[in-house]
C-alpha cells in the first residue's frame, strides 16, 4: 500500500491491531449513537411503523408547529432552563462552602465520616430518592405531615401544591449531588500552595480573609470552568430526576415538567413520534450551540481547560 | 491527596474558634440531611403497617416488626429474579465495558497512532451532539430488537465517553519508554496493551469499573423504556422497586400468585423494606469502595 497516496489505507492496514482494539467501542458507539443521528430526519416526517423511518411521508416543519403551537414547548424549555440555573447556583454554593469547612477541620474522624455521608446519596438510585421523597411528604402518613400533626399544625397536600415543587426539586438535587461537587472542589483546594496560607498567618490574616483572599480566588477557574460547562448542558433537563421525584404526577406538570419528561411521556403514553422527535431535534440543536459557545468561552478563558 | 495539607500549627484566635464551631455545626447538620431519609426509610421498613397508617413514619417505629422483611421473603421469585437480572448484567456490561472502554483508551493514547485526534474526536462527539430520544428509541426497538431483550439494558450504558477520556488520560501517564522496550522485545499492541499498560492502570480500571457497576446496578430508565408487563422476570432490581412503589397492584399482584390474601399485604412497609434491599448492597459495601469514587471524582475535576 502507498503511504503517501493513501495515508489511511496505510495505516488500516500497517496498524490493524490497534483498528481492530478500537472495533468493539467504536460499534457500540455507531450503534447507540451515529446511526440513531440518521433519524432526526423524523422530526421532518410522519412516523409510521410500517414504512419505518425513511418510508414515512414528508410533512415538512408541521411537527415543530404543532410543538410550539401546543404551548408547551415555552413551558418545558422555561422550566429546563430555569430548573437548571437553580440548580446550578445552589450546588455550587453548597459544594464550595462544604469544601472550605472540610478543608478546615482539624479532626480527622469528623471530616471523613461528614464527607462519607454527604458523598452517600450520590450512590442510589433516582427510584429510592423518589421513595424518599414520598416517605417525606406523602399526605397520610409522610414524616413531614407527621411532624406538623404532632404539633397540631395543618398538614401539607404537598402532591398538588405547585409552589412547593421548585423547592423540592432544588432540595433533591443538592441531596444527591453536593457530596460528588464537594468532592470536587476539595481536590482543587487542596492543590493550592500551602505557602500562601503560611504567608498570610505571618502577615496576621484571619481565617475569613484566607477565605477571602487566598482560598476562593485560587479555586475561581475551576468555578468558572464549570460554570461555563454547565451552561452546556442547561437544556436538558435531568429526566431521572424529574420523573422519580415528582413521581410523574399530573397535578404539578406545569411547574415539573422540562424537556425530556414531556418527550418521553408523549413517546410512551401518546405513541406520539413525529412532534416528539421536533421536540429531541430542537433541543438537541440548540445545546450543541450553547456547547460550542460555551467552549469558546473556556478557550480563551483557560485553554488547557477547552473541551475540543 | 486529601491529608497532604497537614497544617502544622493552628493559629487559635478568636475568628478561629467561631469558624470551628460554625463548621461543625454546619457540617453536622448537612451530614443528618443526608442521612435523615435513609434512617426514615430504615425504621419504617421495620414498623406494622397500622402504626403507619395511624401514627405516620417516623425515625424511631412504634412497634419493631419483621413483617414485612417476612412478607418481602414470601414471594422470593420476583425478587430473586430481579436481583439475578441486576446481578447479570452488571457483571455483563462491567467486564465488557471495561474490556472496550480500555483497549479504545490504549489506542487513542498511543503517541504512534496518526489518526488519535480523529478518532477521539469521534468518540467525545457523541456527548455533545445526538439525535435525540425518539430516533434512538425507534432504532432500537424495531432494527435491534431490545424490546423485552436483556441487551436492551446492557448495550445503552456499555461504553461511556466521560470513562473513555478518564482511562486514556491515566494511559497517557505511563511512559513511553516502556512501550518501546516491549516492542524491540517483539510485542504486538495487544500484547503491550493486556501486559503492560493493564496492569499499570489498576487503580484507573478499578475506579472506572465501578462507575460502570454502579450505573448498571441504578439502572431503571433502559427497563422502563423497553421491558413489557409481559416479561416481567427480565426486570432489574432498580425497576423491579420502580413498580412496587407505584403500583400497589403489582404487588398485590405478586402476592395473589403467591397465594398471599391481599388484604395481608403490608403495604407501606413492604415498599420501605423493597427499599431497603434494593439498596443495602451499595449501602454497605460503600465504605470499602468510597476512595476509588473520590479519585475518580478528583480525575474528572481535573480534565475531562
Amino acid at each position: 500500500m502507498d503511504k503517501k497516496k493513501h495515508p489511511f489505507l496505510y495505516d488500516l492496514s500497517h496498524n490493524r491491531t490497534k483498528w481492530l482494539m478500537l472495533l468493539p467501542a467504536a460499534v457500540v458507539v455507531i450503534l447507540m449513537c451515529y446511526i440513531p443521528m440518521s433519524g432526526i430526519v423524523l422530526a421532518f416526517k410522519e412516523y409510521n411503523y410500517h414504512d419505518g423511518i425513511f418510508g414515512s411521508p414528508w410533512v415538512g416543519l408541521k411537527n415543530f408547529r404543532y410543538f410550539f403551537q401546543s404551548g408547551k414547548a415555552f413551558t418545558t424549555t422555561r422550566n429546563t432552563i430555569l430548573y437548571n440555573i437553580a440548580f446550578l447556583f445552589m450546588n455550587t454554593f453548597l459544594e464550595i462552602v462544604c469544601a472550605i469547612l472540610l478543608s478546615e477541620l482539624a479532626g480527622k474522624w469528623f471530616k471523613r465520616i461528614t464527607q462519607s455521608v454527604m458523598f452517600l446519596p450520590y450512590f442510589i438510585s433516582w427510584v429510592v430518592v423518589g421513595a424518599f421523597v414520598y416517605n417525606l411528604l406523602n399526605y397520610e402518613f409522610g414524616a413531614v405531615n407527621t411532624m406538623l400533626r404532632q404539633w397540631n399544625m395543618e398538614p401539607v397536600d404537598v402532591y398538588s401544591n405547585k409552589m412547593l415543587w421548585p423547592f423540592i426539586l432544588i432540595a433533591a438535587s443538592a441531596f444527591k449531588s453536593v457530596g460528588y461537587g464537594t468532592v470536587m472542589y476539595l481536590a482543587s483546594i487542596m492543590n493550592i500552595d500551602e505557602q500562601l496560607f503560611e504567608a498570610a498567618d505571618l502577615d496576621g490574616a484571619n481565617m475569613w480573609q484566607k477565605i477571602r483572599y487566598i482560598t476562593l480566588p485560587c479555586i475561581r477557574p475551576t468555578v468558572v470552568i464549570l460554570f461555563l460547562l454547565a451552561i452546556g448542558t442547561i437544556m436538558k433537563g435531568d429526566f431521572q430526576m424529574f420523573w422519580q421525584v415528582t413521581g410523574n404526577n399530573p397535578m404539578v406538570l406545569e411547574v415539573t415538567d422540562v424537556i425530556d419528561t414531556y418527550v418521553t411521556r408523549s413517546l410512551l403514553n401518546l405513541q406520539e413520534f413525529g412532534m416528539t422527535s421536533a421536540a429531541g431535534l430542537y433541543q438537541s440543536v440548540f445545546s450543541f450551540i450553547l456547547v460550542l459557545i460555551a467552549n469558546r468561552i473556556v478557550k480563551k478563558a483557560e485553554p488547557d481547560y477547552a473541551l475540543f | 491527596m486529601a491529608e497532604k495539607k497537614n497544617r502544622k500549627k493552628r493559629p487559635t484566635g478568636r475568628d478561629r474558634v467561631i469558624f470551628d464551631v460554625l463548621s461543625h455545626v454546619i457540617l453536622l447538620v448537612l451530614s443528618a440531611l443526608c442521612l435523615l431519609p435513609f434512617l426514615l426509610v430504615l425504621s419504617g421498613s421495620f414498623s406494622r403497617q397500622e402504626d403507619i397508617l395511624t401514627q405516620g413514619y417516623r425515625l424511631i417505629p412504634v412497634h419493631v416488626s419483621l413483617d414485612a422483611y417476612k412478607m418481602l421473603f414470601r414471594i422470593p421469585q420476583e425478587l430473586i429474579n430481579a436481583y439475578g437480572v441486576t446481578i447479570f448484567v452488571t457483571v455483563t456490561g462491567t467486564v465488557f465495558g471495561l474490556w472496550f472502554t480500555s483497549m479504545a483508551a490504549y489506542v487513542i493514547s498511543s503517541r504512534d497512532f496518526r489518526y488519535r485526534y480523529q478518532v477521539s474526536f469521534f468518540f467525545y462527539f457523541t456527548s455533545i451532539f445526538g439525535g435525540g430520544l425518539v430516533p434512538w428509541y425507534i432504532f432500537n426497538t424495531k432494527y435491534l430488537r431490545f424490546h423485552n431483550n436483556l441487551i436492551a439494558l446492557i448495550l445503552p450504558i456499555l461504553v461511556n465517553v466521560t470513562y473513555l477520556l478518564i482511562l486514556k488520560s491515566y494511559m497517557m501517564n505511563l511512559p513511553d519508554s516502556l512501550y518501546e522496550s516491549a516492542r524491540l522485545d517483539g510485542a504486538g499492541d495487544f500484547t503491550i496493551y493486556w501486559h503492560i499498560a493493564m496492569p499499570l492502570t489498576k487503580s484507573g480500571l478499578a475506579t472506572v469499573g465501578l462507575f460502570i457497576a454502579l450505573g448498571y446496578w441504578n439502572d431503571w430508565y433502559n427497563a422502563m423504556l423497553y421491558m413489557d408487563e409481559g416479561s416481567r422476570n427480565l426486570y432489574p432490581l432498580q425497576y423491579f422497586l420502580n413498580n412496587i412503589l407505584t403500583k400497589a397492584q403489582a404487588m398485590n399482584a405478586a402476592a395473589a400468585r403467591s397465594g398471599i390474601p391481599a388484604s395481608d399485604v403490608p403495604g407501606e412497609p413492604m415498599k420501605l423494606a423493597m427499599t431497603v434491599v434494593a439498596t443495602g448492597p451499595i449501602v454497605l459495601l460503600y465504605p470499602f469502595l468510597q476512595r476509588y469514587f473520590v479519585k475518580g471524582v478528583t480525575i474528572g475535576a481535573v480534565k475531562g
